[in-house]
């Protein structure tokens, strides 16, 4: 796709986006608030796997404990304020990723992926046995968090369209700011790094120091995505920081293609579509999915994103770009 | 505690710390040899498990279906190599991770296609069902015992076959050098095929001996997946010796952890990971 085309179908999409509560049933408007966070979550998995090259299996960890966050910080008989849940969420999700990277970054290629995963583990435990998060039951979040400043609300998170907003609001900043760290000289290092990481410590960067800065950064977008999941659905449990969430969302970045944005929101949109499709068929859905995850690595390399132009170039009789 | 049921903890570290190095075997040698990060691998404990069972049910006898069910394994990972695997030598980590969580799905529910998700019990041998008496009130069951020997047995028998046998030399040799392995005429499909087949036996032997002790459920590969891992990062990967010395290390973790600090017991584990990390950053016995 050239980029004007591009430019369209990006705004053609956030049209859709915008106008759909108008038109969708409540149900629907509820999926697609989904599929927007999720969108979040693999949009800052998209930061560590495609742009710096670090492959966190247990991205999981840092919505979970965003989630966990709004749901402990929520009193039981009043609502919580939004501007204290929002960044507190936001802030533990971010310290949690600041320390798990301190010892992860340590590790490169497999031992990365196997020791994010472990110590996503050790906080899926913390939340399973101990009773700090209601043990593997989880909390009932009985209260949106509260608008409300000084009294005057601008907005209210229990009407279903306030949320759908203040979600999808939430998605195109993140959005943005991702596209302006991209660009920034930061986000350059973050790709020079996934290029050729000796070659920017032989140049003078603290190669380390950004990759626990974009480490931090993926775990506090990825909180904002566990805090909205949490506000949006009512509960939390220990399966919000299980493995399979971590697989999950990086079955959305690879699918929807790698080291580019709107590729991660492809992919939140493809694996919610997927799901609900395979659902409606049959209990025993996993196997569908399965099976389209196996056939689409063994046939579909580079993801969604690329697929286009890997058709294009075999109708135009070329060779793909493998 | 007392002297005696200190005893039974350290066998029952033992005992758990070798069935946990059967499946982590598999999956650091095929790691070490192929380069594939294999997130199935716990999958195959969970159908040795389910393979007992069965066979069990049929035969009446476990070691009978021990017999019929590891050179089944054996096959299944050979047909599963040619099939699927083989097609990602050349791939990325990442796409192996995703191809074999996609595995992990599919064998999930066609276990459940095929045996429901109920949890199921399987009968220890008659011959093996006395316990030793320690003590007045504690003793300590025969089956136990014979785990912790036919794993010690088979590691013996895997220190054989890696240092002292022909398929060992190549074995190491293309953990070392694929590429030299393959230009000195060594058919290294045979090779691969042969070694993945061996890692997937093992593991479903694991979870054929561990089934009568922690009965067979649904979801029972994806927690030994995971502490598997642990010890192949620990012990370094590719490293056969650095895995028996890291699951006994987590055998030793867990178990007492569970009587020390059962509060922190699913916790222990990991905790004894970070440290080993901060310490050696790629494992214990990280190769050259």
């Amino acid at each position: 796709m050239n980029s004007r085309v591009s430019t369209i179908f990006k705004l053609a999409v956030l049209a859709a986006v915008l106008a759909f509560p108008v038109f969708g049933s409540g149900f629907y408007t509820e999926m697609l608030a989904k599929v927007l966070i999720l969108a979040i979550f693999a949009m800052s998995l998209d930061l560590l796997v495609g742009f710096t090259g670090l492959v966190s299996f247990g991205h999981a960890a840092y919505f979970g404990v965003a989630a966990y966050a709004v749901a402990l910080v929520t009193p039981k008989y009043d609502p919580a304020s939004l501007w204290l849940a929002l960044p507190v969420s936001v802030a533990a999700a971010a310290l949690v990723a600041f320390v798990i990277g301190l010892f992860v970054l340590r590790t490169k290629g497999i031992y990365f992926i196997m020791v994010t995963l472990a110590f996503a583990q050790m906080a899926y435990y913390v939340f399973h046995d101990t009773p700090l998060g209601g043990g593997s039951d989880g909390i009932y979040l009985n209260f949106k968090p509260d608008a409300a400043i000084a009294g005057w609300a601008p907005f209210d998170l229990n009407e279903p369209l306030h949320l759908y907003y203040f979600v999808a609001g939430a998605m195109l900043f993140v959005y943005g700011l991702l596209k302006l760290v991209l660009r920034s000289p930061f986000g350059r290092v973050l790709v020079g790094i996934r290029s050729n990481e000796h070659r920017m410590l032989s140049l003078g960067y603290a190669t380390f120091r950004y990759k626990l800065a974009a480490f931090t950064l993926a775990g506090a977008l990825a909180g904002l995505a566990g805090f909205l999941y949490a506000v949006l659905f009512g509960f939390v449990t220990p399966e919000y920081l299980s493995w399979h969430k971590s697989g999950d969302v990086l079955l959305m970045v690879i699918l929807g293609g790698m080291g580019n944005l709107a590729g991660a929101i492809a992919g939140a949109v493809a694996l919610v579509g997927l799901q609900e499709l395979f659902t409606g068929m049959t209990k025993h859905w996993q196997l569908l999915m399965g099976v389209t995850i196996v056939a689409a690595v063994l046939f579909m390399p580079g993801g969604m994103t690329a697929t286009p132009a890997r058709i294009m170039a075999r109708i135009n009789g070329g060779k793909t770009n493998e | 505690m007392d002297f005696v049921s200190f005893l039974i903890q350290v066998l029952n570290s033992l005992q758990y710390g070798l069935l946990l190095f059967l499946v982590a075997s598999g999956l650091t040698l095929v790691f070490g040899i192929m380069g594939i990060i294999n997130l199935a691998h716990g999958s195959f404990y969970m159908i040795g498990a389910y393979l007992a069972f069965a066979l069990t049910s049929m035969t009446g006898n476990l070691m009978l279906s021990i017999a019929l069910g590891v050179p089944l394994a054996f096959a299944f990972g050979a047909l599963l190599e040619w099939l699927l695997f083989s097609h990602l030598y050349k791939r990325d980590h990442l796409e192996q991770v995703l191809l074999t969580y996609g595995l992990i799905l599919i064998f999930e529910e066609l276990r459940s296609l095929a045996v429901g998700d109920d949890v199921h019990g399987v009968a220890i041998p008659a011959i093996f069902s006395a316990s030793i008496p320690l003590s007045d009130n504690l003793s300590y069951p025969v089956y136990r015992l014979v785990i912790s020997v036919v794993c010690l047995a088979l590691a013996g028998g895997l220190y054989y076959l890696i240092q002292r046998t022909r398929l060992g030399m190549m074995i190491r040799a293309g953990s070392h050098d694929r590429d030299m392995v393959k230009a000195l005429g060594i058919d290294i499909n045979v090779l691969y095929r042969t070694v993945f087949a061996l890692g997937v036996a093992l593991a479903a032997l694991a979870g054929m001996l561990a089934a009568p002790i922690s009965s067979v459920y649904p979801g029972m590969g994806s927690s030994v997946l995971i502490i598997s891992f642990v010890i192949v990062v620990i012990g370094g990967v590719g490293s056969v010796w650095g895995a028996l010395v890291a699951a006994l290390l987590i055998g030793f973790a867990d178990t007492f952890g569970k009587v020390l600090l059962p509060d922190l017991a699913g916790l222990m584990v990991y905790l004894v990971m970070a440290v080993v990390l901060l310490w050696r950053p790629e494992g214990i016995f990280r190769k050259g």
